[in-house]
């Protein structure tokens, strides 16, 4: 376990041991952009999941409490059948609330197909009954069935079919954003100990005197780990700020918006990329001090 | 300070020193001669750790090597004072800081040492050389520096491969009389060296003993010297 004086040591860094190694050159350059490149990426991805997660949750609460009853008759007995559905439900355990829409919003229903001039009343469209449940739900089978006993014409949609499928993908779509953002960690530590590797064989010769004149491993590491934590650090929250920024500049992230306009942060979920610097400073921390020391063994 | 006892050293399948036994005791003055590729500086290398005996038993202030861990070999290299044959330094870093290297890895600073680094210098004439870069110095000059990072943390041994070698006589007796007076303030001192009129020069002003490594082997020198 790392002590909390290292991570103050690093912090706040030894010049003199900062001196002891050379500029690294491109490696310094490799490891600002992979920081922010993979910030950047990171907080794309941070607003899919997020997005992805509204998404799922949205049409989950919207779809979950709601069901429809279609009335399928002949036109002498649409309302007959309608009242004997109604009844039914009324008496239906798990049901809040049952009533069959108006004429003028059946219209409003179709009209975005058919448009506004439709005549809805000489036309056999069927009567729709809007159902809300309570929270815990009424037995859909035992409705159906009653539903058939008392009006034949009454088809039950508990939206169900809809449901399910639009959630298991938006569920996968949030799986995906997470393991996107595990990508990013893993490619993160591959380029940056890469980098320190390239570093440290570049400073073999430097390591070598450091060793011979009584320096010890950690010594030695805190010089590569300090740089390269610090590089991590800073490209990190440049790419996290730039990332943000573009998130920001797309089209609102409005509830009744669609998918595409939902994707960004909103509310508190503007936090959620704030840590993504601090975890690429872990993730290079970690990278640099196992390359150096795994380095430094090698080296008497 | 530092013993071998039945020390021997192979490397790929071939022995290179075998059944050596050596005493560095405090105030003691070695000299180590023999012929190029005779094993003095892997001598050299096995008394301060670079490499491990093979064989035998190798002891470093009270404790035996195989027994020392990376940071104990750190603090056994801040009291042994190392003159390595090809003088490395850190070619990005001025002479004076080279030279302050030591000072530096045991927390200690330049600054408040400052006094003590341009005596030191000045004797080895590199006071005006303080600010040049290792890579601006001639061959004498990198010798005579690592002679003084060598001697800053003012070790209890000092183990010198070869450090005259790019050296003028005068320069040559210059280092002779420093290593001299570092033995008198009871360092022990080890010196790999061709340079048999240094070891003459030293014999008039120190008890010096001389080792030659002949056919793997330690053997005690002097008779015709």
């Amino acid at each position: 376990m790392i002590r909390l004086a290292e991570v103050i040591s690093i912090v706040q860094g030894d010049p003199r041991a900062d001196r002891a190694v050379p500029p690294t050159g491109f490696t310094a350059q490799l490891t600002l952009f992979t920081g922010a490149a993979m910030a950047l990426l990171a907080v794309f991805a941070l607003a899919l999941s997020l997005a992805t997660a509204r998404l799922a949750d949205r049409w989950s609460r919207e779809l979950a409490q709601s069901s429809t009853v279609r009335i399928s008759a002949p036109e002498s007995q649409v309302a007959v059948q309608t009242e004997a559905a109604l009844r039914v439900l009324r008496s239906t355990s798990g049901v809040e609330s049952a009533r069959a829409l108006a004429p003028a919003e059946q219209q409003a229903l179709l009209s975005p197909w058919f448009g506004p001039d439709l005549p809805v009343d000489v036309l056999p469209i069927p009567q729709l009954i809007e159902v809300v449940e309570t929270s815990g739900g009424y037995d859909a089978e035992g409705l159906r069935l009653r539903l058939k006993a008392e009006a034949p014409g009454a088809v039950l949609d508990d939206h169900t079919r809809w449901r399910r499928p639009l959630i298991e993908a938006a569920g996968r779509l949030n799986l995906l954003a997470l393991a996107s953002i595990l990508l990013i960690a893993l490619t993160m530590v591959a380029m940056i100990t890469l980098a320190a590797n390239a570093a440290l064989s570049a400073n073999a010769q430097v390591i070598r005197v450091l060793r011979l004149v009584g320096a010890r491993d950690s010594y030695i590491a805190r010089a590569f780990v300090r740089r390269y934590t610090l590089r991590a650090l800073a490209g990190a929250a440049a790419g996290t700020l730039f990332g943000m920024a573009a998130i920001a500049l797309l089209p609102d992230a409005d509830p009744a918006g669609g998918f595409l306009t939902g994707l960004g942060f909103s509310g508190f979920g503007w936090l959620a990329p704030l840590p993504v610097p601090l975890l690429a400073a872990v993730i290079a921390f970690w990278s640099t001090r196992v390359a150096a020391m795994r380095a430094l063994r090698g080296i008497t | 300070m530092i013993e071998l006892q039945d020390v021997s050293y192979s490397y790929d399948g071939a022995d290179l020193l075998s059944d050596i036994s050596l005493t560095l005791a405090p105030g003691s003055f070695h000299f180590l001669t023999g012929p190029s590729g005779a094993g003095k500086t892997t001598l050299l290398k096995l008394c301060y750790m670079e490499l491990m005996a093979t064989k035998g038993q190798v002891t470093l202030f009270g404790r035996p090597a195989d027994q020392i861990g990376r940071d104990g070999v750190a603090h056994v290299r801040r009291r042994v004072g190392i003159v390595h044959q090809d003088c490395a330094f850190l070619d990005h870093l001025p002479l004076v800081e080279n030279v302050a290297l030591p000072l530096t890895v045991s927390g200690q600073s330049t600054e408040a040492n400052m006094q003590e680094l341009r005596e030191l210098l000045g004797w080895v004439g590199l006071a005006s050389k303080m600010a040049s870069l290792p890579a601006e110095l001639s061959g004498g000059e990198r010798q005579r520096a690592a002679l003084a990072r060598a001697v800053i943390m003012s070790p209890d041994v000092i183990l010198a491969d070869e450090p005259t070698g790019n050296l003028d006589w005068e320069m040559s007796l210059r280092l002779l009389t420093l290593l001299v007076e570092l033995n008198r303030m009871g360092k022990a001192i080890l010196v790999a060296t061709h340079d048999l009129n240094l070891i003459r020069q030293a014999k008039s002003q120190v008890s010096a003993r001389v080792l030659r490594i002949k056919d793997r082997r330690l053997q005690l020198a002097g008779a015709d010297l």
